[in-house]
């Protein structure tokens, strides 16, 4: 029975092995044995010349560090605020971060796209409109940043209120008052070190969301990093796979960081499929 | 667009009676501000188009369900039926393969195997969009590594079909699966599995009778789970079959960059809202059943 167990689960966890790992054996093949040439390492030699691969890495670690910026310094006065009083807005702002989950990211960016129109069409006469102009500026669209927050808005609260869940909040902001500590200091100086696997983790989640992000980008006509490997794809196959095994890497090193963080192992699911 | 931190926090308050009121509902007023913009606009636009026609001519807007009716008819509603079908088939072979390997590793008292598979299973769970497509590519399409080397084209395998893409959603699918369902099987008593073998029960009759009830509602959440990913998939399909399998996310792609006819454009925010519906519907089946499953684990 035991050895029949044994051998079971050896066969399994085989199986799992070989349909994981070919596709990646595969690629970095593909990447390096292209017909006609034999071996060659051009396809990564390459990607630093190509046109386009540092602005557009560039654009999406600027998006990155502003989305996890702006999303923090939303998310952890509210989640706070709710560990210390209001407990009956907990509810209110659960469903609100969960709301995302409902509208997948392609019906998101249809709305968008539909209210970015509305203002030239409405707008073009009043102060609004130079908001919108501002917002999708090419060289950095703002408009990004605030659809990446909402997107990441789910992943953060969980991992921000599974961290707050761990500490007593109440006795440490109350203890830092009585030491005399104004309200900045206490959440500056007790709570946020704290914190710190918890904004890890929120920050990582949302830096990996933001890398990868491609259905937004692309269809708003921007060209962050996800939209750069596709545009290249169509005209250098080895190198966009070449980059694709070295941004799967990457997202490896993220996570794996994530975990040494003491952030925990991430348990969270943002397939972005 | 600048986000400052609630003045609430910074007020010196005195009285410990204020302190407790102060900080509560003021910090969490720029997070709703925020989402009713950021989230709120575009919702509304949703609806509002779904629900309304432009006049080419006049620009006068009138309400009408055309576009609904439109949506779930023809091509449209092809591809919605080819987006569940495929999230469906998708998200029970996900399940299916994905219980097997959470067991194996739960089961296995090695502590690196289940670490690696664990953390292996995160980063595969992110890894979709372009990358995984254009990996696959390279594996299995017409010039992959595979399809070269075993002669795969002769046999008539084709990656850019219904099938091929399942086999790749898998790629995402499955690890999602096993990080979903392992605290489930954590959560399996040992002794409920000696209770059940002294009372002369066997492998399977313990697994039909104890351990498949109690992991109900896990397994049932997983399942919606992964049908909600599968469903919502855009980058993967959109990167590596184009158009050659009919599905909704590639039809409001196609919308919205223009590719319609004239009069038709609102049919877009028409199928935003049926994706939507279906998975708001989805997430409904989730919460309960995940709240349920949490009871058992914490009992």
């Amino acid at each position: 029975m035991a050895r029949r167990l044994t051998l079971w689960r050896w066969v399994v966890l085989g199986l799992a092995a070989l349909y994981f790992l070919v596709p990646l054996a595969a690629s970095a093949i593909f990447t390096v044995d292209v017909p006609g040439q034999g071996l060659t390492f051009d396809a990564y030699t390459k990607i630093l010349s190509t046109d386009g691969f540092l602005s557009s890495l560039l654009l999406s670690l600027e998006l990155a560090v502003a989305t996890i910026a702006v999303v923090l310094l939303l998310m952890v006065p509210a989640v706070v605020a709710l560990r210390l009083g209001s407990p009956r807005l907990r509810p209110v702002v659960e469903v609100v971060c969960s709301l995302p989950l409902v509208v997948p990211p392609i019906a998101f960016v249809a709305g968008i796209a539909t209210v970015l129109k509305w203002g030239p069409e409405h707008l073009s006469r009043t102060p609004l409109f130079e908001t919108f102009v501002v917002i999708q500026n090419d060289r950095f669209p703002v408009v990004l940043v605030l659809a990446y927050v909402v997107m990441a808005l789910p992943f953060v609260y969980r991992a921000l209120d599974s961290g707050l869940r761990a500490i007593d909040v109440r006795t440490l902001v109350e203890a830092a008052r009585s030491c005399g500590a104004s309200w900045p200091k206490a959440l500056v100086r007790a709570v946020l070190p704290n914190l710190r696997g918890a904004l890890l983790n929120a920050s990582f989640l949302t830096l990996a969301l933001v890398l990868g992000e491609f259905t937004v980008s692309h269809l708003l006509g921007y060209t962050p990093f996800a939209v750069w490997i596709y545009n290249v794809g169509g005209e250098q196959a080895q190198m966009s796979v070449a980059v694709s095994v070295l941004s799967l890497l990457l997202t490896w090193v993220l996570l794996l960081a994530l975990a040494g963080a003491g952030g925990g192992r991430t348990r969270n699911a943002n397939s972005r499929g | 667009m600048t986000t400052a931190l609630p003045r609430a926090d910074v007020a010196p308050v005195a009285s410990a009676k204020r302190r407790r009121r102060a900080p509560g509902w003021l910090a969490v007023v720029p997070l709703l501000v925020f989402v009713a913009i950021a989230f709120g606009l575009p919702a509304v636009a949703i609806v509002n188009g779904a629900f309304s026609v432009d006049d080419a001519t006049t620009g006068a807007t009138t309400y009408t369900g055309a576009n609904m009716t439109a949506s779930l008819q023809g091509p449209y509603l092809t591809a919605l039926l080819g987006s569940v079908k495929l999230s469906a088939i998708s998200a029970a072979l996900g399940a299916l393969l994905g219980l097997p390997l959470a067991q194996a590793v739960v089961s296995s008292r090695s502590r690196w195997l289940r670490e690696a598979v664990l953390t292996a299973s995160g980063v595969l769970a992110n890894f979709g969009g372009v990358p995984l497509a254009f990996a696959f590519v390279a594996t299995l399409g017409n010039a992959g590594v595979l399809t070269v080397h075993l002669g795969l084209k002769d046999t008539g395998w084709d990656l850019y079909s219904f099938w091929g893409l399942i086999l790749v959603y898998l790629y995402f699918l499955i690890p999602l699966m096993v990080l979903t369902i392992t605290p489930a099987l954590d959560g399996l008593r040992s002794q409920w599995r000696e209770a059940a073998l002294n009372n002369g029960a066997t492998g399977v009759q313990y697994w039909r009778h104890v351990a498949l009830p109690v992991l109900a509602p896990s397994l049932l959440g997983g399942l919606v789970l992964l049908f909600g990913s599968a469903f919502a998939a855009y980058a993967t399909a959109a990167a590596m079959v184009g158009s050659a399998v009919p599905l909704v996310t590639l039809q409001i792609a196609d919308a919205l960059s223009g590719n319609v006819l004239v009069g038709q454009e609102n049919v877009a925010l028409a199928l935003s809202l049926d994706m939507v519906l279906v998975a708001g519907l989805v997430m409904a089946v989730y919460l309960p059943l995940q709240r349920r499953s949490a009871r058992w684990l914490d009992a």
